[in-house]
This record gives C-alpha cells, sequence and structure tokens, in this order.
C-alpha cells in the first residue's frame, strides 16, 4: 500500500530557480529508501515538501490520506505530529535535559505524565540511551546526540521518519550505530526516507535507492548500491 | 483535563524559560523596570497637578454683597433665587454683625475703628458665599445672581479666574499627554526587547514547529513568559511608589512649599498607581511577547 504518492510535482522558488521537475514518485508502507544525488539536486527540496517546509508550486503530494501541499500554514502541526524529522544538527534544545527534549514533543499535546514517562524511556531505550535520561545534550557525544534527536522523532510513533542527511556529522562507526538504530525502527513497521551523501551506507544498507539529478528521479534501484559514476 | 495539563505545563515552562534565559529576561525586566519608574513619576505628578487645581477651582467663590437695608425676607428670596439655579454646589449666608464681629477678632485696628460704629452706620453689607459646579461658566452665574433683586454687587475675582482655569486646563491636557505618551513608549520599548529575546530563540520556536506544536501551542508559553517578566518588572517601581510616595508626603508635611499645594494623601492612591503599574507591566510584556513571536510563525 502506497504511504507517499507523489504526482507530477515541481517546485520554483522565488528567485525562479526551478528544484523539482515533474517529479513522480510513490513510496509504499514500510519502506526504507535512500535519497542521494549531487549538492543542489533537489533531495532537500524534496523532502522539505514532505515535511510541509516548502509547498509544492504544481503537482499533488499525498501522505496516507493528506494533501500535504492543500494544508494551511496554521494547520501544519496536524501533519508534523504524524511525521518525525532528523537533521544533520540534530536540532536539540541544550537548555533541556536529554529526557525534556524527547518528552517535549508530547507534552505539547497534553499527553499525561505516566504515558510521557513510558513513552519516552521506551525511546530512549530503543535507541539505547536510557541511561542518559538525565544528562544535557552537551554532555553527549556526536552520535548520543543524533540518537536523541531519532527518538524524539518516533516517540510519537510516527508512520513516516524523515531524515535529512542523519550521518552528515559523524565518523564511520558513530554513523553505522545510527544505521543500526534506524534498521530498528524500520522493522517495527515505520517507514524511514533518508537522504545521504554517504556511500558507504548506502552499499551496506542494500535498500531502495532514488538518484535524483537537477529536480528529476534518473535512477531508482530495488535494493541498489550507490553508484558514483550515475550522478 | 487535556487543557489544564497543557496550561499548568505552559506556565511551568514559562516560568523556567525566565530563569534559563537569564540574562535575556534580565535585558527585559530592567527595560521595564526603568521605564515603570518614569511612568510611575509621570502618574504621580500628572495627578497632583490635577488635585491641586481641581481644590483650586472648588475653593473660587463667588461673594454676592446684599443691599445695606435689605430686610430679611427678601434677604432669604435672595438666597431660595441663588438655589434654585443650576450650577451651584452651596450657599452659605454671612450675616454682616458676623463678619464685622470676625474682623475685629481678627485684628487690634479693625477694633478700634469697627467697635465705635453702630448697625445703621456699619458699611459692611451682609453676603451669600455661592460655589459653583462648574467653574468654566462661573461669569454667568456670577450675572445672573447680579441681576437678582436685592443683590448689589457680585465679586468672584473676575479675569484672574478665568485666566487660571484655563491655565489648569491646558496643563491638564498636558500631563494627561505625556502619561498616555510614556505608557505607549514604553509598550514599544518593552516589545522590542522582548523581541530581542525571543528573536534569539528562533531555534527553539523551530523545534517547537517541528515536533508538532501549534502556533498557539508556541505563541501561549511566550506570552505567559511575558506576563512574568512584566509582573518581576514591575515589582521595583511598585516598591519605590509607595516607599518614596509615603516618604515625601510624610516629609512635606502632606504639602508643598506653601499651605496651598495639597499633596494627594497616600493611601489609598499608591495602592491605585501600584495597579495600574502592575497592570501596564503585564499588558504590555504580554504584548511584545505576542508581537515578537507571531512574526516567527509566519512561513
Amino acid at each position: 500500500m502506497n504511504l507517499i504518492k507523489m504526482s507530477h510535482v515541481k517546485k520554483t522558488y522565488k528567485n525562479g530557480v526551478t528544484a523539482i521537475h515533474d517529479l513522480n514518485l510513490t513510496i509504499e508502507k514500510g519502506e526504507f529508501v535512500f535519497i542521494i544525488g549531487s549538492t543542489g539536486c533537489g533531495k532537500s527540496t524534496l523532502i522539505k515538501m514532505l515535511y510541509r517546509e516548502e509547498k509544492p508550486t504544481s503537482g499533488t503530494i499525498m501522505i496516507s490520506v493528506i494533501n500535504v501541499g492543500k494544508i494551511r500554514n496554521s494547520k501544519i502541526y496536524k501533519l508534523r505530529r504524524k511525521l518525525g524529522v532528523v537533521f544533520q544538527d540534530f536540532k536539540l534544545l541544550y537548555k533541556k535535559t536529554v529526557y525534556e527534549n524527547v518528552a517535549f514533543a508530547l507534552e505539547i499535546f497534553g499527553t499525561p505524565k505516566d504515558e510521557i514517562h513510558t513513552k519516552v524511556l521506551k525511546a530512549l531505550d530503543l535507541v539505547g540511551l536510557k541511561h542518559k535520561a538525565k544528562n544535557y545534550p552537551t554532555e553527549l557525544s556526536g552520535g548520543e546526540q543524533q540518537r536523541v534527536a531519532i527518538a524524539r522523532s518516533i516517540v510519537n510513533g510516527p508512520k513516516l521518519l524523515i531524515c535529512d542527511e542523519p550521518t552528515g556529522n559523524l565518523d564511520e562507526e558513530t554513523s553505522m550505530e545510527i544505521m543500526k538504530v534506524l534498521e530498528e525502527i524500520n522493522k517495527i513497521g515505520t517507514t524511514i526516507i533518508m537522504v545521504t551523501h554517504d556511500t558507504e551506507i548506502v552499499n551496506r544498507m542494500k535498500k531502495r535507492v532514488i538518484v535524483l539529478d537537477s529536480g528529476r528521479v534518473v535512477r531508482d534501484y530495488k535494493e541498489g548500491t550507490y553508484i558514483h559514476e550515475s550522478i | 483535563m487535556k487543557a489544564f495539563r497543557i496550561i499548568s505545563r505552559n506556565i511551568r515552562d514559562a516560568f523556567y524559560s525566565v530563569f534559563r534565559n537569564f540574562s535575556l529576561s534580565l535585558a527585559s525586566i530592567s527595560c521595564i523596570t526603568i521605564t515603570l519608574l518614569v511612568v510611575a513619576i509621570s502618574i504621580i505628578l500628572s495627578y497632583n497637578v490635577n488635585n491641586f487645581s481641581s481644590l483650586v477651582e472648588k475653593d473660587i467663590t463667588i461673594v454676592t454683597f446684599l443691599n445695606s437695608d435689605i430686610d430679611e425676607a427678601s434677604r432669604n428670596d435672595v438666597g431660595t433665587e441663588i438655589n434654585k439655579m443650576g450650577n451651584i454646589s452651596s450657599v452659605e449666608y454671612q450675616d454682616k454683625m458676623d463678619i464685622t464681629k470676625e474682623m475685629m477678632d481678627s485684628s487690634e485696628t479693625f477694633k478700634n475703628i469697627m467697635g465705635n460704629w453702630s448697625v445703621e452706620e456699619n458699611p459692611i453689607q451682609s453676603t451669600y458665599l455661592v460655589k459653583v459646579k462648574d467653574i468654566n461658566t462661573i461669569a454667568d452665574t456670577a450675572k445672573k445672581i447680579a441681576k437678582i433683586q436685592g443683590v448689589s454687587t457680585v465679586k468672584y475675582g473676575e479675569g484672574m479666574v478665568e485666566q487660571m482655569v484655563s491655565i489648569f486646563e491646558v496643563v491638564k491636557k498636558v500631563t494627561i499627554g505625556i502619561v498616555i505618551a510614556l505608557v505607549v513608549v514604553t509598550a514599544f520599548l518593552i516589545s522590542n526587547t522582548i523581541k530581542i529575546t525571543i528573536t534569539s530563540r528562533k531555534r527553539e520556536i523551530d523545534i517547537m514547529r517541528l515536533v508538532g506544536a501549534s502556533n498557539l501551542n508556541i505563541k501561549i508559553p511566550f506570552i505567559i513568559e511575558g506576563l512574568f517578566l512584566g509582573m518581576i518588572g514591575s515589582i521595583i517601581p511598585i516598591v519605590a511608589t509607595i516607599y518614596g510616595y509615603v516618604a515625601l508626603y510624610e516629609n512635606f508635611d502632606g504639602q508643598l512649599f506653601s499651605p496651598f499645594i495639597k499633596l494627594i494623601k497616600p493611601e489609598p492612591f499608591v495602592y491605585t498607581i501600584s495597579l495600574v503599574l502592575l497592570a501596564i507591566g503585564i499588558l504590555v510584556g504580554m504584548f511584545g511577547s505576542w508581537k515578537a513571536v507571531r512574526k516567527h510563525l509566519k512561513i
């Protein structure tokens, strides 16, 4: 069953640059998809449209039954509550503890305290950081910080996890730890879309690979590897 | 229950965030404190000027001199006539014998001269002391009184009174204008300071948006934070107003330079001002935060 269906999506920025040209793409529930491509190929724009940071100029983007392009600004939060987003720079609140950072995503909906406690600890357990709950992000390594960000993004139990170069700031070993965590999350049924530059990761994971070039899909491998020449 | 949890969480977060962003909070708080101090001083000044001018206005009297040969019946008629007019707040009769006695008691010289007068020789006239409700129409009222049968002349300090009234009107308008202008400037200053502190927390707002906070979810903690900043910022001005004004009042014995200029009694005046300051602090703090956050929520 399709979780994401993009039909004839085009995105032109105000400055006249067209980042995405007539893009058609479907992603099934439970898939793990890499989106790769050189800098400026439109991969960031593509995922920004998925969490409605950008609006498509034309075409439709459906996530489950939500028409993402049609959501009003004031209603974006309804979409964001259904998906998780992880970034290269973690985007943690440094004045809050690890526990508070993860709990933050639940508190804003008025989730009861007991439920927050259970869910936060479960998410931290999944990323292997239960023992660091009381620490502040600055006391953690880069990889650990990213794991906190992942815990925050999945604590709501989203159907879709969007990762924008989550290993971009991490060394190889740490990156593979993050990938293991993401694979675990994928195993429990969460669809994952990950943008990356890292050839090593893509080649090891053997998942679906979508290659973008100048705003168009140029390759779509079912169990692909990163072929350098194609980009 | 859910709403209660959200509200209590917002209050808790706002409270913590005042301390977590202490240096920026301090900037907002000191800005509120300083401007509210100036506002407090100007309110105290303007209220006292207004109080003084209305006291003076209340004291202005139309002295109605009656004809020397007037009998008791016609004298009472004049009193009734005056009372019937609009714009009269009080009428008091002073018999010429009472006036004479009062003058004789006040000085030895008067006593020597006036003591020899017989009732018929006494040139002093009996009077009605009339006070008016609206000082602006005193001239009309005085004219009407002068026309009454049995009234010889009417005096109320013509010319000087009108001039004084018009000066007081200007002073009142200017002081109220200054207070309003100060409050507006304060609002602007405080909202700008809070805007700077919130801009520095754009990251926090972005993250809130990212994890699915609605615009209202984001605004409320900041607005409550503004309320706290306003409340904390008004503490020093309130304490200064209460202690400062009471000390000033006691030091000058309730009057400034001469018994003519009376200060407003500290109670409940200082408490009213404190409430006004608190209200300005809170409202301006909330308004400033709301305006600043709103800017960041537009995409």
